[in-house]
C-alpha cells in the first residue's frame, strides 16, 4: 500500500484528534481516478471528518494526504483541485442561481461572457435553465441540490466531494437524485467521493465503499463483496441485516470456533413432512410481510435468527417449531481483531 | 389563538392608553413649536413660524447640531470597524477567556452612563493627560456604540451557515475574497441596522458627553438641556425637538425595513 500513482486520492496514516478524542484514527485509503467511492458509517464514525480533511477545511494531526500524487495536506482548500457539495448545500443566499454557479469561475477571473456561458451549460445539464435568476431561498430542496452540484462541477475539478448530499431530501426525490448522480459521475468521468450513513444508498451508487466505525476503516471493498463477505461483525451488521454467531454460539450451534455470520436470505426452513432434523431448530417468534419477501424471526436458544423467504412461501404460525438449513459456503468467518464494534 | 371579546376590549384600551401616554406629549411638543405665545400657554391661541425661523438662524443651536452629527458619525465609523472585527474574531476562533472577552465588549452598554463618564474623564485627563474635546467625546461614544454593531454582527454570524465560508474557499476564493464576496454581503444589513442604532445612541447621549466634552464642545442634547429652562429659548427647543423627531423617524423606519428584509432573505 505504498504505491499511489494513478490514484486520485491517497491517505496514509491520517489522524485527526480533538484533544483526547481521535475523530479519525489512522486511516489509509486509495481512491482511483474516475471511481465512485463511498464512505459509509454511522454518525460520528469519522467519515465526514475524512472528507473535510481531503477538502482542506481541516488539517490532519498526523499522516499525509495526496491528490493525484501530490501532497496537499498543507494547502488551503482554495489551492486544492477538489470541490465539495455540502449537506446543507451552502448556496450563497445573496446571489441568484446563476451567480452561485458562476462563483468559482468569477474568483478564477474568467471573463464575464465566458463564465456566464459555462454556468448556463452547467445549469442546462442539471435541467435548471429556467431558474437562473431565482434566489436559493425560492428553490425546493431538490433544486438547491442540483444548483450545488452545478456550482461544484462547473469549475472542472478532478474530484467531487459529496457530504451526505441527499440526506435532506424525501425518499422519492432521493432515489431520483441517486440515478442523476450516478449518470453525472459517468458523464463527467471524474472521481466522486460520497459520504453517507445510508447503506442502501452506498450499495446502489458505489464502485467501492469504505465502511467507517470509531474513526477507523473496517473494510474497503466492492458493494457485492461487502455484502457477501463482510470482514467484521460491524460490517456484517451495518451493511444489510445479518445473523451473528459469537464465539460461544458458533461453537455450540455451528460446531465452529470464531465469530460467524449468515445472511437471512441464505437460511431456509425444512418442510416438516420431510422429517429431516435441519442444522438449527427453534420456535417462530414473529413473521412479517415486507413486499417481495417474508421475514421470520426464530428463537434458536438465546439467539434471534432472521430468515428471509420469497413471498408465497408456506405460512408459519407464531409458536411453530421449525428446522432451519443452510449451505456451508454461506457461513462467513468474521475478523475479530479488536476493530469490530461490540 | 382565540381571545375572548371582553379580554380583547380591555387589551385594546390598555394598548391605546400606553400609546397615548407615549405620543401625546410628543404631539404637544410639535404643536408648541408653532405656538405663538412665548410662554407656551395652553391651549395655543394662535400659530406662528417665527420659532422655526429663529431656530434655523440660531448659530449656537446649529453648531451644536453640527457637533452632534460629527460625533455620532465618527463614533459610528469607529464602532463599525472595531465591532465587526471583534465579532468576526469571537465567532470564528476558540480561545481561552472567550466568554470573558464577550462580556467585556457588551458591558459598556449596561454600565450606567455616569460611571462610564467618570471613568473616562479620569482616564483622559489624569492617566493619558489629554485635553477634553471633540476627540474624547468621540472615543467615549464609540465605547458603547461598538456594542450595537458587535451584537448585530455576532447574531448574524450565528445564523449564517459556517459552510458558506468553506464553500467560497472550496470554490477557490482566498480569505479576503471570501470576506468581500460572501461574508460582507451577508453582514451588510446587520451593519446598517447596527450602525443606525449606534448613530442614534450617540446622537442623544448626554451623561457621558458631559464628562468627556470639556467646555468648548457642545452637542445638541447638551444645548437643549442648557436652554430648555430659559423662558425665551423654550419655543426654539420645541422646534429642535420636533425637527429631531422627524429626522429620527427616517433611520428607524429604514432600519426596521432592512431588518425585516434581512430576516427573510437569509433564512
Amino acid at each position: 500500500m505504498t504505491e499511489s500513482s494513478g490514484m486520485a486520492i491517497s491517505l496514509r496514516g491520517v489522524e485527526r484528534r480533538f484533544g483526547e478524542v481521535a475523530a479519525v484514527d489512522g486511516v489509509d485509503l486509495d481512491i482511483a481516478e474516475g471511481e465512485f467511492f463511498s464512505m459509509l458509517g454511522p454518525s460520528g464514525s469519522g467519515k465526514t471528518t475524512v472528507l473535510r480533511l481531503i477538502a482542506g477545511f481541516d488539517e490532519p494531526t498526523a499522516g499525509t494526504i495526496e491528490l493525484a500524487g501530490k501532497p496537499v495536506h498543507h494547502l488551503a482548500s482554495y489551492d486544492r483541485d477538489v470541490n465539495t457539495v455540502f449537506q446543507d448545500y451552502a448556496l450563497f443566499p445573496h446571489l441568484n442561481v446563476i451567480e452561485n454557479v458562476e462563483f468559482g469561475l468569477r474568483v478564477r477571473r474568467i471573463a464575464k461572457a465566458k463564465r456566464r456561458q459555462l454556468a448556463r451549460e452547467a445549469l442546462e445539464r442539471m435541467r435548471l435553465g429556467a431558474l437562473e435568476t431565482r434566489r436559493p431561498g425560492e428553490l425546493s430542496g431538490g433544486q438547491r441540490q442540483r444548483v450545488a452540484l452545478a456550482r461544484a462541477f462547473v469549475v472542472d475539478p478532478k474530484v467531487l466531494l459529496l457530504d451526505e448530499p441527499l440526506g435532506a431530501l424525501d425518499k422519492k426525490l432521493r432515489e431520483q437524485m441517486q440515478i442523476e448522480l450516478k449518470d453525472l459521475q459517468r458523464n463527467l468521468g471524474i472521481t466522486f467521493v460520497f459520504v453517507t450513513h445510508d447503506q442502501e444508498e452506498a450499495l446502489t451508487l458505489s464502485d467501492r465503499i469504505a465502511v467507517f466505525n470509531d474513526g477507523r476503516i473496517q473494510q474497503v471493498d466492492t458493494p457485492e463483496n461487502l455484502y457477501s463477505a463482510p470482514a467484521t461483525e460491524f460490517v456484517a451488521s451495518f451493511v444489510g441485516t445479518s445473523n451473528l454467531f459469537d464465539e460461544q454460539a458458533a461453537h455450540r450451534l455451528l460446531g465452529l470456533s470464531g465469530t460467524y455470520t449468515i445472511r437471512p436470505e441464505n437460511l431456509r426452513f425444512i418442510a416438516a413432512e420431510s422429517g429431516r432434523p435441519g442444522r438449527l431448530s427453534g420456535t417462530v417468534r414473529n413473521r412479517m410481510f415486507i413486499g417481495s419477501s417474508h421475514r421470520t424471526i426464530v428463537d434458536v436458544e438465546e439467539l434471534e435468527i432472521s430468515v428471509l423467504e420469497p413471498a408465497g412461501s408456506p405460512n408459519r404460525e407464531i409458536g411453530d417449531a421449525v428446522a432451519i438449513d443452510f449451505n456451508d459456503a454461506d457461513v462467513r468467518k468474521l475478523r475479530t481483531d479488536g476493530l469490530s464494534a461490540a | 389563538m382565540r381571545i375572548p371579546a371582553p379580554v380583547k376590549a380591555v387589551l385594546s384600551v390598555i394598548v391605546c392608553a400606553v400609546l397615548a401616554f407615549v405620543y401625546i406629549p410628543l404631539i404637544i411638543v410639535v404643536i408648541n413649536s408653532f405656538n405663538a405665545s412665548q410662554s407656551l400657554g395652553w391651549p395655543p391661541q394662535s400659530f406662528t413660524f417665527e420659532w422655526w425661523i429663529r431656530a434655523f438662524s440660531d448659530k449656537v443651536a446649529l453648531s451644536a447640531l453640527g457637533t452632534s452629527l460629527v460625533v455620532a458619525a465618527c463614533a459610528t465609523v469607529i464602532a463599525l470597524v472595531l465591532g465587526t472585527l471583534a465579532s468576526l474574531a469571537l465567532d470564528r476562533f476558540e480561545f481561552f477567556g472567550k466568554e470573558g472577552v464577550n462580556l467585556l465588549i457588551v458591558l459598556p452598554i449596561a454600565l450606567p452612563g455616569i460611571i462610564t463618564g467618570i471613568a473616562l474623564n479620569n482616564a483622559f485627563t489624569t492617566m493619558l493627560g489629554m485635553r477634553l474635546g471633540l476627540m474624547t467625546v468621540i472615543v467615549a461614544h464609540a465605547t458603547f456604540c461598538i456594542v450595537t454593531i458587535y451584537n448585530n454582527v455576532f447574531a448574524r454570524m450565528r445564523r449564517m451557515s459556517g459552510n458558506l465560508r468553506d464553500a467560497a474557499m472550496d470554490l477557490g476564493a482566498d480569505a479576503f475574497t471570501t470576506f468581500r464576496l460572501v461574508t460582507f454581503p451577508q453582514l451588510r444589513s446587520a451593519l446598517l441596522a447596527g450602525g443606525l442604532l449606534a448613530f442614534g445612541l450617540s446622537f442623544d447621549e448626554i451623561i457621558v458627553t458631559q464628562f468627556t466634552a470639556g467646555t468648548g464642545v457642545q452637542t445638541l442634547p447638551i444645548w437643549i438641556f442648557d436652554n430648555m429652562f430659559r423662558p425665551n429659548q423654550a419655543p426654539i427647543v420645541n422646534v429642535i425637538a420636533t425637527f429631531l423627531v422627524i429626522v429620527s423617524i427616517i433611520p428607524i423606519t429604514l432600519a426596521n425595513r432592512i431588518g425585516g428584509k434581512a430576516a427573510t432573505g437569509v433564512a
